[in-house]
């Protein structure tokens, strides 16, 4: 009661102070007036961060003779975006849509794995209290210091004597592994989930994996999101296990696929597509930050909980 | 009553061992394949060397780290990736706390906005942020020749002088939003009255943030810190990429990682490979190690 009072009043506070006028309220010391200069700074920023964007955006819009010939901020000869997109779509058969697919595969199957694992894993862990939990604990955490990229080579090895490589799973195994996922749902499961409600069950005659399905998943809702939207992202942006596990282009998700065709301007043969690389990593982009926008709420809340506890 | 309180007593009791690891095995089982078994596999390779003549391998115990101890190509690379990391890391966490105390501050108009348009490079895939980067540095249709033509100056990001710190700006644009998200979320737990205490005591913005905001995000900078060292240490996206934009300039051990990349891919030397990789794995879990423990000491 007082402390939702207390939230509307700082809100009333806020929304005064953004309105432009100074809160009346003098004790106050969080709401100071705005700052043209702490402004200005933080867009000559913002303008640093959009430029790449800005400019990737137009460059979709020329035609190849133009992204070489014209300024490149500036608009092309004529409005090539829907040639283009064409064009990127429909190249060596369709490459890309199969490239697009391959990468909706590896992140549905991979993030989505990834999360359930990480869930159920993160949930054992903070709601039982069995002998080898602070060793599973201090090993996965002791692992996420190592970095991935040192334990590539010896993975592409021990995946090629069992036959992996060049297979989907080559990506979508190791994609399964989310040590910061599991730690943020510990964290998250710990406080989401009361013991009392799963003793309810328990005396209900619930088996433990209904609980976890029935009672627990729908309380860590938005933790799964959150873990979900990092591991979208980070499976979505897997370039290096790609890299070395697959050689048939038929296999690649988007990001290998594009450096291979902005490789091919150069050495024997050079062919330059510069049109379509750019048109496919704008085409790359645009599915995640949808998602990030959708999903602000999530990423933003999940972040919070991983560092009050660090 | 006391039958509940019971069952509540066992809950935690050792009767649940068992149904506790049936939700942790599953994460475990694939943990120990693509975590575990790739380290032991790594330590074992990294004993051996290939035989070039009769094939098979021999053991040659630590001869292998010997030779990376001496190898100037690692070196090379080892000794780039520093001071890529000593100058690269303090300024993209300088400028993501700038941001995050700023958008923190409510000292700025729109800071719902900022906050979104810094994180959003985070979005973007990191070979697709090297493309636009690699792009936009070229002299010949890159925004470099636009910005030569106009002032003429001799830009070339891509040239041998440059290149280190062209891809410092790449990673830096890339990863200032995720450390300021970091940040910022870690401002949004400091209570509110902690602040109204030091507007009491006549404490202004500046004083503020000094005794309280960054005290505060201390935990937050360390976890930062750690983690673009291990980032820094494993370089390998951006230079790869760019390589082949710039053949010339960026060579085969670049970075440690490029290098164990190339020794593997480029000369079959897997033994060799893996233990560039387990010495390079050391070294990151050693200075990352360091620094937390520098990170919490402070805060005793």
């Amino acid at each position: 009661m007082t402390v939702s009072a207390q939230k509307a009043a700082d809100r009333g506070n806020r929304t005064r102070a953004q309105a432009g006028g100074r809160t009346t309220r003098t004790t106050s010391p969080l709401r100071p007036g705005r700052s043209r200069l702490l402004t200005g700074l933080m867009v000559l920023y913002l303008v640093y961060t959009l430029i790449p964007l800005v400019w990737l955006v137009i460059s979709t819009t020329k035609t190849q003779p133009d992204l070489l010939s014209t300024p490149g901020l500036a608009p092309g000869h004529s409005f090539a975006l829907f040639a283009n997109i064409k064009e990127t779509l429909t190249y060596r058969d369709g490459i890309f849509l199969r490239w697009f697919a391959n990468t909706l595969l590896y992140v549905v199957v991979g993030a989505g794995g990834a999360t359930l694992l990480a869930t159920a894993a993160g949930y054992g862990l903070a709601k039982y209290k069995f002998p080898g939990r602070r060793a599973v604990f201090a090993v996965v955490l002791g692992a996420t210091a190592i970095p991935p990229t040192a334990l590539a080579v010896p993975t592409f090895l021990m995946f090629s004597g069992m036959g992996l490589t060049n297979t989907v799973w080559a990506i979508i195994v190791p994609s399964l592994v989310s040590p910061f996922g599991l730690y943020l749902m510990w964290v998250y499961a710990a406080e989401a989930v009361p013991q009392e409600l799963l003793e309810a069950a328990r005396i209900d005659g619930a088996s433990e994996f209904r609980i976890f399905w029935t009672v627990a998943l729908r309380l860590l809702a938005p933790g799964i999101v959150t873990v979900l939207l990092f591991a979208v992202v980070s499976t979505w942006n897997n370039y290096f296990l790609p890299l070395i596990m697959l050689s048939k282009p038929n296999l690649y998700p988007l990001t290998v696929g594009l450096t291979q065709w902005s490789n091919q301007a150069h050495g024997a043969g050079a062919d330059p597509v510069y049109n379509l690389v750019v048109t496919g990593a704008l085409l790359t982009i645009i599915p995640l930050i949808v998602v990030f926008f959708l999903l602000q709420r999530f990423w933003q809340s999940g972040l919070s909980a991983g560092s009050v506890k660090q | 009553m006391s039958a509940v309180q019971m069952t509540s007593r066992r809950g935690w009791g050792s009767n649940r061992d068992l149904r506790g690891w049936s939700f942790v095995a599953p994460f475990l089982a694939v943990f120990a394949l693509v975590f575990l078994a790739p380290i032991v596999y790594a330590l074992y390779l990294s004993l051996y060397r290939e035989q070039a003549f009769f094939g098979g391998k021999t053991f040659v115990g630590i001869d292998n780290y010997v030779d990376v101890f001496t190898d100037g190509k690692f070196w090379d690379g080892a000794l780039r990736v520093l001071l890529f990391l000593l100058v690269q890391v303090p300024i993209m966490l300088g400028l993501a706390l700038t941001a995050a105390l700023a958008i923190d501050s409510g000292r700025l108009s729109g800071a719902r906005m900022f906050r979104l348009v810094i994180f959003l490079p985070y979005a973007v895939p990191g070979v697709v942020a090297v493309l636009m980067w690699g792009y936009m540095y070229g002299t010949s249709f890159g925004l470099a020749g636009d910005l030569n033509d106009l002032l003429g100056t001799a830009l070339r990001p891509l040239g041998g002088d440059w290149i280190l710190a062209s891809i410092g700006n790449i990673v830096t644009w890339e990863f200032v939003g995720y450390n300021m998200l970091i940040f910022y979320s870690a401002l949004r737990t400091v209570p509110e009255d902690l602040y109204e205490a030091a507007a009491l005591d006549g404490a202004g913005p500046l004083r503020t943030v000094l005794s309280i905001k960054i005290p505060a995000l201390r935990g937050a900078i360390v976890i930062a810190t750690i983690f673009s060292i291990i980032g820094s240490f494993q370089l390998f996206n951006e230079p790869n990429i760019l390589r082949n934009l710039v053949p010339n300039v960026i060579n085969t051990n670049y970075t440690p990682n490029m290098y164990a990349y190339n020794l593997s891919f480029g000369g079959q030397q897997y033994n060799y490979s893996a233990t560039v990789a387990i010495v390079m794995g050391l070294l990151t879990a050693v200075i990352a190690y360091v620094v937390q423990l520098r990170g919490s000491r402070e805060a005793l």
